[in-house]
């Protein structure tokens, strides 16, 4: 069985570190080997974050070898754009529609890039755009993006079903359960 | 079986708590933080933050001398503050046993240095063990309590960002149902190291690492991995996880313990190989003693010293495969780490950029405040420079000049190796600024208590430091504490205080808007009013990322999702434009 390897990238307080937790979770459970990886610190004071999840039969580095990369899943548009030289020929993308102005661009220096999507989906037509903030609305709390979003990754990921609720009833602090169950549905609900 | 996830950091606090450890003691630093946070999962260790690496590893010394196991954690630059009582602690040896994490950060992910830490144990004589993921890792950290004991001597456990901050999967163990109860025992041949005793154990100390030398060739945490049989490479840590997927067919010696080096095992595994690589991150220090037993070995001329390796990087260095061109990318804008909305550190540098001050800087959230359009950091060296370097540089400018030197660090940071500096300051009559920005709270890696935040690890109420006492106490006769949050008072104190030619301490006093216990009373967002706002830009000086142009209608906006209610911004605009949301 050949390693998959997934990027999941985004800005510094969208969640990332959770939806990584859960994939991970979701691939122990499924009696994989799974390591990941990200760095902490100052990284997380609204910069670019970026976390490695790998699994198969047996994986050694935790850092995806350059290039080797099979989904990058992505929570803020241009910070899918940092990553997708490390994705490979045929890759996938599942990206979250949402743009976060990097500060350049809050003081009016620099503009916000255009037509990303247009840019992505040329390169690699695998491309999941995924509407987050909207779908998560839908359930009542803006910060259930992270959930909505595994939803739809996990239409194009080999897991059962179950194993992805049991993994976020897990992960998730308890008193949001149901919301996130609901905008998982909600994001595992979208065509891919 | 129990597998679980677990990050190398969760995985070394699962390993003390599995090797009966009493005691664990550290202070936070970038990667090495979780470890202690984890600790405290495990109630049966008393697990503690210590000011400063220093006292930490003392702290872990008392406990070992007590008979009692004690983890002591710190990132590799802590090694430095803490390596006065670490060069002894080697003469000494231990009782109960002792192992010291150190967590480097090759690529510099979160520190001012990239220095190597392996070479701390060649420095100090120490056996230092390399996990190369989570299951070393804990495996390893009981393994070095068993060392520490068995040969009387502390051990070093060596991590690495990306060992400490990766999860991989891990068996679960036990605790020892029996666990030797602490007590008194005096040995001053052992324990007190005034130089008549301490010259005999220098000799114990040689003999000892020339005893664990011959001991870890037989050991299976130095293990032969069988490839092809043709090419051969030595490594350890978390580059042998690129080694195999670089060189999958490669026999491989992994290294478990990296000091002293196996040297029979390496020259045996050497004598099979007429190609051989080393293949480690930064200095050359296991290839520089393999060399020194006369084996040709290929290491830094191919792989380069500065940096982190990967997996892709390894490929290029060996066989000069490309890296995925990245220049596309090199042209999006960037998006560098920022303070957060309300961060109260943000006001003070930009009135600190305002008055052209010179700014001595130390280590913490607020060294942000180097970033434009702050851009109010002049220096920054180590955790606690910021006051002894204002104090030199001081000593050599004109009057005019010296006035315009502030030091600004952190309460933790003050706490940690500033409070020796301003006791330098008023002794040797310095005319400096000095102001501590207490945000009640160890920031930068993650929230942790310190003695001035009034909570301990475990969350228990503490004593509060007084800083303004303490700096009374240390002889500064102007000591003010102020609200960040207001503007005016900011810049009429800091001017004032700058004017004077005596030492002064400016004491900002609040706390971290993402401490909830500190932050109950309820801020409404604000809001820009568009037909107030003259598109002046004054209040982007700020750099709050709740503040965004709109090259539309070419005024400001307030993201209302971020934004706090801290109300700076208010006070940076002319024009009443900055209005609150009715809750
Ligand atoms: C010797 C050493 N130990 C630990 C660190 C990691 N570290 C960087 S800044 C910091 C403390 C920051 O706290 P504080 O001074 O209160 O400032 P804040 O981040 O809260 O603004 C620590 C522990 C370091 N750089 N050097």
């Amino acid at each position: 069985m050949k390693t998959t390897n997934i990027l999941i990238a985004g800005v510094g307080g969208q969640g990332i570190l959770l939806a990584s937790e859960v994939l991970s979770e979701v691939c122990l459970m499924a009696g994989l080997d799974v390591k990941k990886n990200e760095i902490h610190g100052m990284s997380q004071r609204g910069g670019s974050v970026v976390s490695h999840v790998r699994y198969g039969e047996k994986v050694y580095s935790s850092i995806i070898p350059e290039g080797e990369v099979d989904i990058i899943f992505s929570f803020e548009l241009m910070e899918t754009c940092r990553y997708l030289p490390l994705l490979r020929k045929n890759g996938r993308v599942v990206v979250n529609d949402w743009k976060i102005a990097p500060p350049s661009v809050a003081l009016g220096k620099q503009s916000y890039p255009e037509n990303l999507i247009a840019t992505i989906a040329q390169q690699f037509p695998l491309t999941t755009v995924v509407d987050g903030l909207t779908l998560a609305l839908e359930t009542g709390n803006a910060k259930t993006v992270n959930s909505v979003l595994l939803g739809a990754l996990s239409n194009i990921l080999d897991f059962d079903h179950e194993m992805w609720l049991t993994a976020l009833k897990k992960m998730v602090p308890e008193k949001l359960v149901d919301i996130n169950l609901q905008a998982f549905a909600a994001g595992r609900g979208i065509n891919g | 079986m129990n597998k679980v996830l677990l990050s190398g950091n969760e995985a070394i606090a699962r390993g003390t708590y599995e090797a009966g450890a009493l005691v664990a003691c550290a202070y936070p630093g970038t990667p090495s933080t979780e470890i202690l946070e984890n600790m405290t999962r495990y109630k049966e260790v008393n697990s503690s933050w210590a000011p400063n690496e220093k006292v930490a590893l003392e702290v872990g010394i008392g406990a070992c001398f007590g008979g009692a196991r004690a983890l002591v954690s710190m990132k590799h630059v802590g090694v430095n503050v803490a390596a006065d009582p670490l060069f002894t602690l080697t003469y000494t040896g231990v009782r109960g046993g002792l192992v010291l994490v150190t967590a480097d950060d090759p690529e510099l992910h979160s520190s001012q240095n990239e220095q190597d830490n392996r070479n701390f144990a060649k420095f100090a004589k120490m056996p230092m063990f390399e996990p190369a993921d989570s299951q070393d890792a804990l495996d390893y950290t009981k393994l070095a309590f068993e060392v520490s004991e068995q040969f009387d001597t502390p051990v070093f456990l060596r991590s690495t960002t990306r060992i400490s901050h990766s999860k991989s999967v891990v068996t679960l163990g036990a605790r020892p149902d029996h666990i030797p109860t602490p007590s008194l025992e005096r040995n001053p041949a052992k324990l007190v190291m005034l130089p008549g005793n301490a010259r005999k154990r220098h000799y114990d100390v040689e003999e000892r690492i020339l005893k664990l030398e011959e001991w870890g060739c037989s050991q299976s945490f130095n293990r032969v991995e069988k490839g092809k049989g043709e090419v051969g490479v030595i490594t350890a840590g978390v580059s042998y996880q690129y080694v195999k997927e670089v060189l999958p067919d490669a026999d491989v010696l992994k290294l478990g313990m990296i000091y002293p080096l196996p040297k029979q095992l390496i020259r045996d595994f050497a004598a099979k190989y007429t190609t051989l690589y080393v293949v480690e991150e930064l200095d050359p220090f296991i290839e520089e003693q393999v060399l020194a037993m006369g084996i040709a070995v290929i290491g830094k001329a191919k792989i380069p010293i500065c940096g982190e390796l990967t997996p892709g990087r390894l490929a290029k260095e060996l066989f000069g495969t490309e890296l995925p061109d990245e220049s596309a990318t090199l042209k999006l804008p960037q998006r560098p780490p920022n303070m957060c909305p309300g961060c109260p550190h943000r006001g003070v540098f930009m009135e600190l950029n305002r008055a052209k001050a010179f700014v001595a800087g130390d280590i913490g959230c607020y060294t942000l405040g180097f970033m434009p359009p702050l851009s109010a950091m002049d220096t920054c060296v180590c955790m606690g420079a910021s006051i002894g370097n204002a104090t030199g540089i001081s000593k050599v400018l004109s009057e005019e000049d010296q006035r315009k030197v502030v030091a600004v660090i952190g309460d933790s940071t003050f706490l940690h190796t500033g409070i020796n500096g301003l006791m330098d300051m008023v002794y040797n009559n310095s005319t400096a600024t000095v102001i501590i920005l207490d945000n009640r709270i160890t920031a930068m890696t993650g929230r942790q208590e310190n003695p001035a935040s009034g909570y301990t690890l475990d969350n228990n109420p503490a004593f509060r430091v007084d800083l303004e006492q303490l700096c009374r106490a240390v002889g500064v006769k102007h000591v003010r504490s102020i609200d960040p949050y207001n503007i005016a008072l900011t810049r009429k104190t800091l001017r004032e205080e700058m004017a004077r030619p005596e030492v002064s301490v400016i004491i900002t006093t609040r706390p971290c808007v993402l401490v909830p216990r500190d932050n109950l009373e309820r801020r409404p967002s604000l809001y820009v009013d568009h037909d107030a706002c003259t598109g002046c830009k004054a209040c982007l000086r700020l750099g709050c990322p709740a503040i965004a142009w709109d090259e539309t209608s070419q005024k400001s906006n307030i993201d209302k999702i971020i934004c706090v209610g801290c109300k700076v911004c208010q006070q940076t605009c002319g024009f009443n434009a900055f209005k609150e949301i009715e809750a």
